[in-house]
């Protein structure tokens, strides 16, 4: 199963005038790597497919903002 | 920075006196798919890129100001003799009105360039598709100008121009898979 959000580490100057953000992100969402969607992929119920926008949870790709995925963090911790 | 090489990247033979031409050429030199777009599209996109495919948009973007070179060495020899008469006559009254033999940063119906026919978004996947699609336009692009053209040195020039198109497109393909790749998932124990 492909990873739907991918990081990275950008290159650090110590000549950088601001605080350095050490790891990005982008996203990569199931649709790149599905190719021809097979048949017969397992289903959401109707009502949850409605609400998520997608019929199959093979496509269905969560997004959170960096704030949304920080406070998640911080309520684990 | 860059180092300047004083010749052009393949040899521009136009071989019959086809003002007209310069006419549709210039659509690859200030239109929205042209060389120009395509080099400040990838030079500029590729601060923002990870670094893995940072020397791609730099490499191919660099590539791009040679190809503009050589869509400005046409259009110049299929113009600089011309009379206005015969400016006139291949549809390049309004140019001549404007730039006399000068050239100019706008497409084959005379829109001049502008940055909104670039983009950066500033997501790698994005951004990427955007350079694929371009240069997939790109390649039409010669390939209408090819099939309005009957000069067989000038067409030369233009399937070597076509040929890169393809070529960057795969390029940006294989980056493409390079950013899908899992090394750079987050990892949990």
């Amino acid at each position: 199963m492909s990873s739907n959000m991918k990081y990275w580490h950008p290159y650090i100057s110590p000549f950088d005038p601001c605080p350095p953000v050490r790891v990005k992100r982008y996203n990569t969402p199931p649709n790149l790597y599905m190719g021809f969607q097979p048949y017969g992929l397992e289903q959401f119920s109707p009502r949850e497919a409605l609400h998520r926008g997608t019929l199959w949870p093979a496509l269905f790709s969560p997004y959170e903002s960096p704030v949304e995925a920080n406070m998640k963090k911080g309520m684990r911790e | 920075m860059w180092y300047y090489e004083k010749k052009l990247q393949y040899p521009v033979k136009v071989s019959t006196c086809n003002p007209t031409l310069a006419k549709f050429l210039i659509e690859q030199y200030g239109g929205a798919d042209g060389e120009l777009a395509a080099a400040l599209r990838y030079l500029n996109q590729r601060y923002t890129i990870p670094d893995r495919v940072i020397g791609l948009l730099t490499d191919i973007g660099t590539e791009e100001f040679a190809h503009l070179e050589m869509i400005a060495t046409m259009v110049y020899k299929l113009t600089k003799d011309a009379t206005a008469e015969q400016m006139k006559a291949a549809g390049l009254g309004g140019h001549y009105a404007n730039h006399d033999k000068a050239l100019f940063y706008h497409n084959a119906a005379g829109s001049p360039w502008t940055a909104t026919y670039i983009q950066a978004k500033g997501d790698p996947i994005a951004d990427l598709y955007e350079d694929i699609a371009a240069e997939e336009k790109a390649r039409a692009t010669y390939q209408w100008i090819i099939n309005m053209s009957d000069d067989p040195d000038l067409n030369d020039g233009l399937k070597f121009l076509r040929e890169r198109e393809v070529v960057h497109s795969q390029r940006f393909r294989e980056a493409v898979e390079i950013l899908k790749e899992e090394q750079g998932k987050k990892k949990f124990f």
